[in-house]
């Protein structure tokens, strides 16, 4: 049941290492070779270096690390926010140069717009997306629709025309979800998404991602910190050292899908977060070295 | 909110006010402070009645004046705020300026002012104008640009570009500051226009004022400043309420309440 790789970095960033061996669903959808970021000019801080990654099409990647690792930046590399100091980054088979435009983004923090219903934050992307946007008004019943539909997915169909500050904070994460997924990108993208709830309601809404990633087949990366909720989520867990961040452990997770509640107290999943934990201290005393 | 609610909201100001003239008529009447020193609240309220044919006319005079120097101040405070509120090196550039321009007492400007354009209503439109700018453009830039990273960050990644992201945020987000500026906006306006129809003007509540006082019609001056007071504090209300109509999402949100006030 258990794949557990435990290879060296230098190994999965092999070039042709993507095919067989790392066992990608298809083709990598997010390449990145040998990045370097740094922040601030010359003497600035070193974000990320020699970072390499593969992500395949349609996988469900999480990178864990400590904080301040790098993972954020890691982030704003893939969506094309910023551009890397060294090394190139490929998105769905192109350069990356500038902000991507198939990509939704979730962060710890909602930022929902205060002066929108839920509802109308959720239709934010088919405003701004094409080529949802020039038929925006022809479109708006469907488009109407359609946000509504996925918001009952996610158990806010009730909640639909409330203010963000009526909803609690396990509710705004689900309509960030929402908005980050509504127009169908390829690749969503997750900043500890999770990170500021409780652990009933972070519970709750892994299954609630999980159940979105399996229905509509996107590419997703989940940055976090907690080891437990990359496992449950992700097929492969990428561990990242100290800043300056690389890829220092990649581990595939093969529990069968959907995972519930109950494989998450299974014997085996339990061993699988611990060997990652070990894997993340040994590599962190390395570090220290 | 129903109607014994909104009874209940209003009592306590108004007991407060009330209170505050009582404790003015008292204090007349227990030092028997003479007229032409302080007018008991009473007698004032009187004079009003009494002037209103002198007062109405002047009033009308200085609200207007306010008006038409409130109006072109928020035209032009929330051109220059959102401008300066979107490039922050402009702001950089710019901010020295405007505490500079801000700094100047306006009682200081009004005889330029008067030279240029004359005595009357043009220098006291200018006052009010001058004076009730520059909050109105420091809230604006603040509002716009304060948002959040990581709203700029969704934004960006759906491929909007700089403008959509202002008009899609940074203008709702500078709401609540550009109300909460139009409160404090709208009273520094009289203090212009008062400031210069006392300095140079033919007709005004500011020009009432300073005749009266010349001919020691102390009841008539105090007059006068309760009928400023009273037209300040309808604006305030209308600056209120246009507020909680147009931001009613921000009640709960601390931005609502920051301000940026000055005086002159």
């Amino acid at each position: 049941m258990l794949n557990v790789m435990q290879k060296q970095p230098a190994q999965v960033s092999a070039p042709g290492a993507s095919g067989d061996k790392l066992e990608t669903r298809e083709r990598p959808f997010i390449v990145m070779d040998d990045v370097t970021m740094t922040y601030g000019g010359r003497s600035g801080v070193v974000a990320l270096k020699h970072f390499t990654l593969r992500v395949g099409k349609g996988e469900f990647a999480a990178i864990v690390g400590p904080s301040g690792c790098g993972k954020s930046t890691f982030l704003k590399l893939a969506s094309g926010l910023r551009p890397p100091t060294a090394g190139g980054v490929i998105v769905g088979e192109r350069e990356v140069a500038g902000p991507l435009k198939f990509v939704g983004m979730a962060f710890q923090n909602p930022v929902l717009l205060p002066w929108r219903t839920c509802l109308q934050n959720v239709m934010l992307p088919f405003e701004i997306v094409e080529p949802f946007k020039s038929r925006r008004r022809a479109d708006k019943e469907i488009h109407k629709e359609r946000a509504y539909q996925l918001l009952k997915t996610v158990g806010l169909a009730e909640a639909a025309n409330r203010y963000p500050w009526q909803l609690s904070g396990g509710m705004q994460q689900r309509a960030a979800l929402c908005r980050a997924i509504v127009h169908d990108p390829e690749l969503m993208l997750l900043d500890e998404p999770f990170s500021a709830l409780d652990a009933f309601t972070r519970e709750e809404l892994w299954d609630v991602l999980q159940a979105l990633w399996t229905e509509r087949a996107f590419t997703a990366v989940l940055v976090t910190h907690d080891l437990t909720e990359a496992v449950y989520l992700a097929d492969t867990v990428h561990v990242l050292s100290d800043r300056p961040g690389r890829i220092i452990h990649t581990q595939h997770v093969d529990f069968p899908r959907p995972r519930n509640i109950r494989s998450r107290f299974a014997p085996e999943f339990v061993e699988t977060v611990f060997e990652l934990r070990e894997k993340i201290a040994e590599a962190r005393t390395e570090t220290k070295k | 909110m129903n109607f014994g609610d909104r009874i209940r909201d209003a009592a306590g100001p108004i007991g407060m006010a009330l209170l505050f003239f009582v404790f003015w008529e008292l204090v007349c009447r227990m030092f028997q402070i003479p007229n032409f020193i302080l007018p008991p609240p009473s007698e004032t309220i009187l004079e009003i009645f009494k002037e209103w044919k002198v007062i109405w006319p002047n009033a009308q005079q200085t609200l207007f004046t306010t008006m038409v120097g409130f109006v072109t101040s928020v035209v032009f405070g929330l051109l220059l705020g959102a401008l300066v509120g979107i490039s922050p090196e402009l702001y950089r550039c710019l901010s020295p300026l405007l505490i500079a321009f801000n700094s100047v007492p306006k009682v200081a400007v009004v005889p330029v002012l008067v030279l240029w354009y004359g005595i009357g209503t043009v220098p006291a439109v200018l006052t009010a104008f001058l004076i009730s700018f520059f909050p109105i453009v420091v809230n604006v830039a603040a509002g716009i640009a304060m948002m959040e990273p990581e709203l700029a960050d969704v934004l960006r990644s759906l491929g909007a570009s700089r403008l959509e992201i202002l008009i899609k945020v940074g203008i709702p987000r500078s709401l609540p500051y550009f109300f909460a500026s139009l409160k404090v906006a709208i009273t520094l306006a009289f203090v212009g226009s008062v400031i210069s129809e006392t300095v140079a003007a033919n007709d005004g509540i500011g020009y009432l004022m300073m005749a009266a006082s010349s001919s020691f019609r102390i009841p008539l001056v105090f007059a006068a400043l309760l009928v400023v007071a009273i037209m300040g504090v309808a604006m305030y209300a209308i600056a209120a309420w246009t507020e909680k109509w147009f931001t009613h999402w921000a009640v709960r949100d601390e931005g609502a309440n920051a301000t940026y006030a000055t005086g002159g």
